[in-house]
């Protein structure tokens, strides 16, 4: 009651793939949240804990392997450990690579940071016949050492504990070679001199003459350093650069306090694990993706399932999602015709608006709840890597990084969640590719539109062959936006995004056991609904504007009808119409909206309405005049166009540029329109 | 002395040189790949591109574009 309680900010920092999350998991419970997911920085995802009265902030820092960044993630890394203003750093080691995990122990144990290690999954590590001394290790890093199997959360407690104690008793000195040394003397005592404290002399020194542009943007926002206490300092580093440039090791500098740093990890670690049965054999699950047949067919497999459990299981809770809709509908009709709400506005806004809105959510939201966290077990397995890892010769010949075939994937469940995934991609040039050709790929709002058109116009019989057969086309419809993605990336890195595949470090981790805990569930759940808000942003205005459309009358005929006359041309050239063409662009809120609109415009309705019966709104396109043509273009234009709203403002706060969100609408719609209408001129004369 | 790209799957084989590009050289210092690193050859992707290697108790999966630019010295089966 009025007492301010201890507060203590820790940051948490490791390798890719040590079990960082669970450790944080354990740590926060389900206190955390994520920063604005896809604001303009990588995100760290903050969470809180208490214990014995004293409240410790953890920051989740994206996983590194040096505090020397090489990539966007690596820089907020590396920013955060130096001079985030952390009280305490805890670095999660991998048991079982231990000598490597060192190394950036080191690095951070050299920067003067109150440093706690934890050496996680020593299970996984029992059973590779790895024992490790922590004992030792505390002893040798001169800092605490906790040996940990956050999964079981044993060693959670331990560390807990620590944090409240200032755990650097005597950490460890890494000395290097004299010419080095000698280097450092040059700087150190007018840091000493000037009293630039927090971080370690030594520390600060080395990075000045790595001419490090982190630790200068440092000393320039110094608020106590006077001008001329800069420029001695700069003055010293310039001062020990050129003394390692007489000797010559000014240019292997980076390299040789790598290689030291190394050798100490690997002396330490020699030094601390007992017991290592040392077998490096293949494991018989590792084959899987190593052979051409079974990791292609494994792959698809995969996919299939994926997709298969996505579509059937949501079709229940959208329905349960739309009928809930349909009653509210009702609800706030009688309310309005309560209150005596004009017709116009009761049209617009209910009729219009919400009902875009409720449709929007119920046929969204299942989906996307499904698919991600389907996605995440996969992640969660160490499956994705080794889909990258198979598929990266095919993008590799695009020019571009294997990385996108995760965010291709991803685009899988939603396009928008693919383009922010873009960012595990470090070269620009191959994030904006990935970026640009993710609308390519089908997402979970496309697929019920097309498999219902596969149905009714491209197989005929029905049962399990026809099943089987319906399901033989869409797996073509998916590999020909996969071969697409492919071309468009390839052009796009001959002409506009000109450029060589950068090189590619591809870490494959161990097959784990998926952690299926609810904090994973609640927050793809949470970025699920960040998703879906900005549909639903998007959508209610979408709504009343083709309500408006649909009903608001010039002379004989709706501003509908004017539409889908202006692009009737256009339409017929494709093997489409009018109707169909506007529609598609009336339905960039939401690709589900598109066929909706489409019947909406054929009834001559003023307001959308949900058909369920397949066979009904099969007559309903044939008595308009579709063919199989008709319906082979209506499907490859939906592969192939504009990404929706949603994806296209995903776009613009990730690329920040006009100029590309503008490329990413125009590219895939001038493909799709030349695809179609050489489909179409095909069709007929054949 | 050969390059990291002909070394067979299963063979084990010392570092010599790396003679990539900067950004690359010092990612691969990060995980600590460099001279004087022994380096064994574990899988390859279905495609022979890109192939895996055991780094210091990890699994890394390197390019041959990038492999053919580290040389290394061939040292033996397991």
């Amino acid at each position: 009651m009025g007492v301010n309680k201890k507060e203590i900010t820790i940051a948490l920092a490791g390798n890719p793939n040590v079990g960082k999350s669970t450790v944080f998991n354990a740590l926060t419970g389900l206190k955390q949240h994520t920063g604005n997911w896809t604001g303009k920085t990588v995100d760290l995802a903050k969470g809180v804990a208490e214990h014995k009265g004293v409240i410790y902030n953890f920051i989740d820092i994206p996983g590194t392997y040096s505090l020397k960044p090489r990539s966007k993630e690596e820089i907020v890394a590396g920013d955060f450990i130096c001079f985030g203003g952390a009280q305490k750093v805890a670095v999660i080691c991998d048991a079982t690579s231990l000598e490597r995990n060192l190394y950036l122990t080191l690095q951070i144990i050299e920067t003067g940071a109150d440093t706690v290690v934890c050496v996680n999954l020593l299970d996984e590590a029992r059973k590779k016949g790895v024992i490790i001394d922590v004992g030792l290790l505390e002893k040798e890093l001169g800092v605490c050492a906790i040996g940990m199997t956050a999964r079981s959360g044993e060693g959670i407690e331990q560390l807990l504990e620590n944090l409240s104690q200032t755990s650097n008793k005597n950490p460890v000195k890494i000395s290097y070679n004299e010419n080095i040394e000698s280097a450092i003397e040059f700087i150190v005592p007018v840091l000493k001199k000037h009293n630039v404290g927090e971080l370690n002399h030594r520390w600060l020194s080395l990075r000045l003459l790595e001419d490090d542009p982190g630790v200068k943007k440092f000393i320039e926002n110094k608020d106590d350093l006077t001008e001329g206490q800069r420029e001695a300092i700069y003055q010293s580093a310039e001062k020990g650069r050129s003394f390692l440039k007489s000797k010559g090791e000014l240019e292997k500098l980076s390299e040789a306090i790598a290689s030291r740093l190394y050798e100490t990890a690997s002396r330490i670690s020699r030094a601390v694990i007992l017991k290592s049965s040392g077998s490096t054999d293949l494991s018989k699950s590792e084959r899987i993706f190593t052979n051409r047949i079974s990791a292609y067919f494994v792959m698809f497999v995969m996919l299939s399932l994926i997709l298969y459990i996505t579509i059937a299981g949501a079709n229940y809770p959208s329905q349960w999602l739309s009928s809930f809709f349909n009653w509210c509908e009702l609800k706030i009709v009688s309310f309005a015709d309560l209150i005596d709400m004009p017709e116009m506005l009761k049209g617009m806004l209910i009729s219009g608006g919400f009902r875009v809105l409720g449709w929007v959510v119920s046929v969204m939201l299942p989906p996307m709840a499904i698919f991600f966290p389907c996605f995440t077990i996969l992640e969660d397995l160490g499956v994705l890597p080794r889909v990258a890892y198979v598929l990266d010769n095919s993008f590799e010949k695009a020019k571009t990084c294997g990385k996108q075939a995760l965010t291709t994937c991803m685009g899988f469940g939603c396009n928008c969640v693919g383009i922010s995934g873009a960012r595990i991609i470090d070269s620009k040039r191959e994030r904006l590719v990935a970026i640009l050709t993710n609308s390519l790929t089908i997402c979970n709002g496309r697929f019920p539109a097309i498999i219902t058109l596969i149905s009714v116009f491209l197989v005929s019989g029905s049962g399990l062959v026809g099943g089987i057969y319906s399901a033989f086309i869409l797996a073509l419809i998916i590999v020909l936006s996969l071969a697409l993605t492919l071309f468009v990336s390839n052009i796009l890195s001959k002409t506009l995004l000109k450029g060589e595949s950068s090189h590619y470090i591809l870490e494959i981790p161990p097959y784990r056991k998926p952690q299926i805990s609810k904090v994973i569930v609640n927050s793809v759940l949470n970025r699920t609904l960040l998703v879906l808000f900005r549909a639903v942003v998007v959508a209610f205005p979408a709504g009343v504007i083709i309500w408006l459309f649909a009903n608001v009358k010039i002379g004989n005929m709706n501003i509908l009808n004017y539409i889908a006359a202006f692009f009737e041309p256009l339409g017929n050239l494709m093997g489409l119409d009018g109707e169909t063409l506007s529609a598609f662009f009336l339905g960039i809120p939401a690709n589900e909206i598109v066929l909706p609109i489409t019947l909406m415009s054929y009834l001559g309705a003023g307001e959308m309405s949900s058909i369920e019966n397949t066979a009904l709104i099969g007559e309903i396109l044939k008595n308009n005049g579709w063919t199989q043509l008709s319906a082979i273009c209506y499907i490859v234009f939906s592969v192939v166009h504009f990404p929706c709203a949603t994806a296209l403002l995903t776009i613009y706060k990730e690329t920040k540029s006009v100029k590309w969100s503008l490329l990413a609408f125009a590219i895939p719609t001038v493909l799709g329109m030349v695809l179609c209408s050489l489909i179409n001129i095909l069709g007929i004369i054949l | 002395m050969t390059t990291l790209d002909k070394i067979s799957t299963g063979e084990f084989a010392v570092v010599v040189a790396i003679d990539t590009q900067i950004s690359l050289k010092q990612r691969l210092y990060d995980i600590g790949l460099m001279p004087g690193t022994k380096i064994k050859v574990v899988h390859q992707s279905p495609s022979g591109n890109p192939r895996a290697y055991l780094v210091r108790g990890a699994v890394i999966a390197l390019r041959n574009c990038d492999a053919e630019k580290i040389t290394v010295r061939v040292d033996g089966c397991e």
